[in-house]
C-alpha cells in the first residue's frame, strides 16, 4: 500500500511554548519499497513514525495509506520498537500470538501461525521461553515475528537493531532484508546508523537536526543481498553521510533562531 | 537449545554459599534456644514469667494434642480467609477505578491514603457498636487492616503500566477493554502481588488483634487466655504457633507465585 504524507508537522506543548519536533514533511512511499530514514538523534524521524503508525497524531497535514487518511493505530501498519516491547508475561510464542489472538482466531491457527513465524526468524526451539531470557538480538526477532503475525502491509522499524552488537545486527540485516524480498511489504526504517541504511534501503532519506526536514534523498540502486561492509556500500554510506553534516550545516544556517 | 527457569550453570556454584547460610541459622537458633534454656536452669527470673523452652515444648504438645490448638488455628483462619477474600475484591476494583478515574482518586485516593495512618484494630470500637458483639465485627476489621494496601498497589501498578506496552498492544489491534485483561492487568501483576502479600500480612495482624480484645474461638483467643491462667508457657507456645501459621501461609499463597512472577517480569531477585 502506497504512503502519503502531506504537510505533517509535528509541535509538543512545553512550558516555553510549543516546540517544533518536525518541520512539513512531504513524502511518498511507493508499495512494496523499502525506504530508510536517517538523521541526527532528536531530528523528529521516530516521531514521523508513530505518526505513519497512528499512535501519535500530527499537529498538521495528513498520512493516506491507500488514498485514506489514517485514523489512529492499525494492524495494517505496525512499528517495531527500539526496545522490542515485548509483553514478559507472555512466551515467544504467546507474543507472536499477541495480534491473532485480538483477531479473535482459534487456537490451533493461532498456533500454527506463530510457530511458522517463528521458524521464519530461526527461533523455532524457543517457542515456549521467557522473554527475560532471550538475547537481544532474539528479541528483536520475536518483535519482528511478531508484527508479521497480523500481516501487516507496512511495517515501521524504529532502529531496531541499535542496541545489538555488530555480528546480530548484520545477521538480522540479512534476515530483514531475506524477509522483504519475500513478502514484499512496505518497510520504513529508521536509524542513524548511515551504512545501515545504506544496505538496507531502496532510498534513503536524510534529515536536519530539530525540527526534522528532509534535506537529502539518496536513491541506492545495488545488488542485493548487500553488507555492510562491502565497498560500494561504504562509498554510499560516505556521500550520505557528507549530506547529513550538510544538513546539519543547513539548519544551524544564519536565517535559523538557534541559541 | 530452550532455555529452562534459571541457569543449571550457575546452580552448582551458588550452593556451598546457601550450606553456609543455613549452617549459620541452624547455629544461631541453637544457641538462642540454648541460651534460653540456661537463663531458665539458672532461675534468674521466676519460673511463671520465664518458663523453660521445654516447658514451652510440652504446653506446646499438649495444645496440639488436646485439639484446642487446631481449633485456634481453624477459626483464625476461617475468619482471615473470609475477609482477605473481601478485602482482595473490594481492594482490586477500588485500585482499578482510582487508577482509571481522576475523581475517584482524588475522592476516594485520598481517604485511602489518609485511613493508612490509622491503625485497624482502631476500627474495633466502631465496629463493635455498628455490628454488636458478633463475628462480622471482627470481619471487618479484618477487611478494613488490609484493604488499603491492596487498593494502594494495584492503583501504583495499573497507573505505572509502561506506555510502550500499550501501544505496542494497540497497533497490534487491541481495543479498549481488552487491554484489561490482555495488557494491564498482566503488567501491573507485580505490583498487584505485592500489595496482595502486604494485605494478607496486616489481615493476619488485624485478626489477631481483633481476636485478643475479642472471645472468639481463634489463636488470639488462646493467647489472651494463656494470660489468664497465668500460663506462659502456653502464651509463649500459642505465639509459636502464631508465627508459624504466619510464615507458612505466606509461603503457601506466595512465595512460588512471587518467586515465579519476579523471574518472568525480569525483576530483581528473580
Amino acid at each position: 500500500m502506497t504512503l502519503e504524507v502531506r504537510g505533517v508537522e509535528k509541535e509538543f506543548p512545553t512550558r516555553d511554548g510549543p516546540l517544533a519536533a518536525l518541520a512539513s514533511t512531504q513524502l511518498t512511499v511507493e508499495d512494496g519499497e523499502f525506504i530508510c530514514l536517517v538523521g541526527p538523534s532528536g531530528c523528529g524521524k521516530t516521531t514521523l513514525l508513530y505518526i505513519l503508525a497512528g499512535l501519535e497524531p500530527p499537529t498538521r497535514g495528513q498520512v493516506l495509506v491507500g488514498g485514506h487518511p489514517i485514523a489512529g493505530p492499525d494492524p495494517s501498519r505496525v512499528l517495531i520498537f527500539q526496545e522490542g516491547a515485548l509483553f514478559p508475561w507472555l512466551t515467544a510464542q504467546g507474543n507472536v500470538e499477541f495480534g491473532l489472538r485480538m483477531k479473535g482466531l482459534p487456537r490451533e491457527e493461532r498456533e500454527t501461525r506463530a510457530r511458522g513465524l517463528l521458524r521464519t526468524v530461526h527461533l523455532e526451539s524457543f517457542e515456549r521461553a521467557w522473554i527475560h531470557h532471550l538475547s537481544g538480538g532474539m528479541r528483536q526477532r520475536v518483535a519482528l515475528a511478531r508484527a508479521l503475525a497480523v500481516d501487516p502491509a507496512v511495517l515501521l522499524l524504529d532502529e531496531p537493531f541499535g542496541a545489538l552488537d555488530a555480528l546480530t545486527r548484520e545477521r538480522l540485516h540479512q534476515e530483514l532484508q531475506e524477509v522483504w524480498l519475500t513478502t514484499g511489504k512496505t518497510m520504513v526504517f529508521v536509524t542513524h546508523n548511515v551504512r545501515e541504511a545504506v544496505v538496507l534501503g531502496d532510498r534513503v532519506l536524510v534529515f536536519s537536526p530539530r525540527p526534522g526536514r528532509i534535506v537529502a534523498e539518496h536513491h541506492i540502486r545495488l545488488p542485493r543481498p548487500r553488507h555492510a561492509e562491502d565497498l560500494a556500500t561504504a562509498e554510499h554510506a560516505a556521500r550520505i553521510a557528507l549530506s547529513l553534516r550538510l544538513g546539519g550545516e543547513m539548519a544551524h544556517g544564519p536565517t535559523d533562531r538557534q541559541p | 537449545m530452550a532455555p529452562r527457569t534459571g541457569n543449571p550453570s550457575l546452580r552448582p556454584l551458588t550452593l556451598p554459599r546457601e550450606r553456609v547460610a543455613w549452617l549459620r541459622r541452624a547455629g544461631f537458633f541453637l544457641g538462642l534456644v540454648a541460651l534460653w534454656e540456661l537463663l531458665a536452669l539458672l532461675r534468674v527470673w521466676p519460673d511463671y514469667l520465664f518458663p523453660a523452652p521445654t516447658r514451652v515444648l510440652e504446653s506446646l504438645v499438649q495444645g496440639f494434642r488436646d485439639g484446642t490448638f487446631l481449633i485456634g488455628i481453624r477459626g483464625s483462619l476461617g475468619r482471615l480467609a473470609e475477609g482477605y477474600l473481601i478485602s482482595t475484591v473490594i481492594g482490586l476494583t477500588l485500585g482499578l477505578l482510582m487508577a482509571q478515574m481522576r475523581w475517584v482518586k482524588d475522592t476516594f485516593g485520598l481517604v485511602v491514603m489518609g485511613m493508612q495512618a490509622l491503625p485497624s484494630i482502631c476500627w474495633l470500637p466502631l465496629a463493635l457498636l455498628w455490628f454488636g458483639l458478633s463475628p462480622t465485627a471482627i470481619l471487618f476489621v479484618v477487611v478494613m487492616g488490609s484493604v488499603l494496601s491492596i487498593a494502594q498497589a494495584t492503583e501504583d501498578g495499573v497507573r505505572n503500566t509502561p506506555p510502550i506496552y500499550l501501544r505496542a498492544a494497540r497497533n497490534l489491534g487491541a481495543r479498549g477493554w481488552q487491554l484489561y485483561p490482555r495488557v494491564i492487568l498482566p503488567s501491573a501483576l507485580p505490583s498487584i502481588l505485592t500489595g496482595m502479600k502486604l494485605g494478607w500480612s496486616f489481615a493476619w495482624r488485624s485478626l489477631m488483634a481483633g481476636e485478643l480484645l475479642y472471645t472468639l474461638p481463634g489463636l488470639g483467643a488462646l493467647l489472651s487466655m494463656g494470660r489468664e491462667l497465668n500460663d506462659m508457657s502456653r502464651v509463649v507456645a500459642v505465639m509459636l504457633v502464631i508465627v508459624a501459621v504466619g510464615l507458612l501461609t505466606d509461603q503457601l499463597l506466595f512465595g512460588q507465585v512471587e518467586r515465579r512472577v519476579r523471574e518472568r517480569w525480569g525483576l530483581a531477585g528473580g
